[in-house]
């Protein structure tokens, strides 16, 4: 088992981390910006160090003065989260180069697959569906050439892309050449690679996706599916599982892909596959997530299996114990992502936490990074807290649902929960059958 | 004269029109950012820049003023 592990992340990611870091044993060692010194994740962990200024460039994101941090505090592991660095092979390779064990895939691994366009290459490789597309775009002309021949609408992506940025949906061909200029340049500034793509837009797809667990022996474990289909910006707000639109062969085609792409290049630690499937069920490989998943407890609470236990598990070598066969899972599990944000328009809302009461009882789960006084910075994510619930089956997961949001109180900032509470009474949730563009049809007002 | 206020809390990340431009209806004149998302400020309608009251760089409160629009 490792002997400690510095958390190179914040907020309620850090917090999660450090819960069951504690329980296998292992020394939590924090890291923190000037501005989150007084934040719970500090508080808990065996030991913090101050890192930099608020900036991400001069303290989550940056590398060198991590490094130096876990050498400074004896760390032998450094567990990155999700998002900041976790999916940055640079930063993975640094750690096996320094001797600290990264809880997470080789950088090789997260290296080959954080190209989404060469993951697209990798995945047909091995027999996985993708959706139609075309290879790196060199001009507008050829832009406008691949998306006439995909035909309309369509999607420009950046290949170095993540996170939604850099993606632009396109309706008719008057509006390609800004689309790829504007891809190409969110590209060029958020990864500092301006290769862009362009693939067919699938129509009401469903965003679904495969959790996996490989170990150092080749072994690779699957679960049962996650629906992420409710989304703003490209980014998810509520996620379920099981999916109310999987069918049983579905489930089984998805985990089988899944399984085939992990071997198939070799993938340790936690992952996550992400499929699009349309209403025929039809399903193509989008991307792999090298890394803990911030949805990853609706899979805890069906299964009862500790996703960051399996992670520093296998981080310090151990074989998988898990069986895929025999890996039982019951009832269903919700998830609201409770953001810093408008409840009408999505926009960004930082400030200071007044009052912050957190729902309890039978089948909730709060993951949180905050308490009231708290400041919510316009430098991070808008991510406040996670609620997760378990009911026997999907009708008692949504009243539990409710009836939690309803408990949930926080004032002082604007937050998304009245738009959340509008989603879970809405019927075409509630009937299990929405898609990607369920919050366009809920702000429409069609709620059949 | 329309003073063009900022939606949101968050850092001034891009300007993109000078003091004396003419702008359209609906042209971005701004982009903000905060909680790594991109928001832009538009012109909300024809005219001329009166003033950018914002540098690249600088903190916005909700409701400040970032532009003035004749």
């Amino acid at each position: 088992m490792l002997k400690s592990a510095l958390i190179a992340n914040r907020g309620e990611i850090a917090r999660r981390i450090i819960r069951t870091a504690k329980l296998l044993g292992v020394e939590t060692i924090a890291m923190y910006s000037d501005i989150d010194e007084k934040f719970l994740f500090v508080q808990e962990a065996d030991k913090a160090l101050r890192i930099g200024e608020a900036k991400p460039r001069d303290s989550y994101l940056n590398i060198d003065r991590i490094i130096a941090a876990a050498k400074e505090s004896g760390a032998s592991a450094i567990h990155p989260g999700y998002g900041f660095l976790s999916e940055r092979w640079e930063f993975a390779r640094r750690c096996e180069t320094e001797g600290l064990i990264f809880i997470g895939p080789s950088s090789e691994v997260i290296h080959k697959m954080g190209d989404k366009y060469h993951s697209r290459e990798i995945a047909t490789s091995l027999g996985i569906p993708i959706p139609p597309g075309s290879g790196i775009l060199s001009s507008v002309e050829e832009a406008k050439e691949w998306a006439a021949k995909l035909s309309f609408p369509v999607i420009f992506k950046a290949s170095a892309g993540g996170g939604g940025i850099g993606m632009m949906k396109v309706e008719k061909v008057e509006e390609v050449a800004e689309a790829f200029d504007t891809a190409t340049n969110r590209a060029r500034l958020a990864f500092g690679d301006e290769r862009v793509y362009v693939e067919k837009y699938l129509e009401s797809p469903h965003h679904i996706e495969i959790q996996i667990l490989g170990d150092k022996d080749g072994k690779v474990v699957t679960f049962p599916e996650r629906e992420c289909s409710v989304q703003r910006r490209h980014q998810k707000v509520i996620e379920e599982s099981p999916s109310p639109f999987a069918t049983a062969e579905l489930r089984h085609e998805l985990r089988h892909a899944a399984k085939r792409l992990a071997q198939g290049i070799g993938y340790t630690n936690a992952g996550t596959v992400e499929f699009v499937v349309d209403r025929h069920r039809k399903f193509y490989f989008l991307e792999i997530n090298t890394r803990l998943q911030v949805e990853h407890p609706i899979t805890e609470m069906i299964t009862g299996i500790d996703l960051v236990e399996q992670q520093i598990r296998i981080a310090s070598g151990e074989s998988l114990l898990l069986r895929e066969d025999s890996l039982g899972w019951k009832g269903w599990a919700i998830e609201s992502r409770v953001y810093a944000e408008d409840s009408e328009n999505f926009y960004p809302s930082p400030g200071n936490i007044a009052r912050y009461i957190e729902p309890r009882g039978e089948g909730i789960r709060v993951d949180s990074g905050y308490q009231a006084g708290d400041t919510v910075s316009q430098f991070y994510d808008p991510l406040i807290a996670k609620l997760v619930v378990w009911g026997e089956d999907r009708n008692k997961a949504i009243i539990r649902m409710q009836h939690a949001l309803d408990n949930y109180e926080i004032t002082g900032i604007k937050n998304n929960i009245p738009f959340l509470r509008k989603a879970f009474d809405s019927g075409i949730f509630k009937s299990g059958n929405y898609d990607t563009h369920f919050i366009s049809k809920l702000k429409e007002g069609k709620n059949e | 004269m329309t003073e063009v206020p900022s939606p949101i809390t968050g850092s001034v990340w891009k300007i993109l029109v000078k003091d004396g431009a003419s702008v359209s209806e609906g042209e971005t004149v701004v982009i903000l950012e905060s909680m790594k998302m991109e928001i832009r400020v538009k012109s909300p309608h024809n005219g001329r820049v009166v003033e950018i009251r914002v540098k690249e760089g600088d903190s916005v409160l909700e409701d400040d003023v970032i532009a003035i629009i004749e």
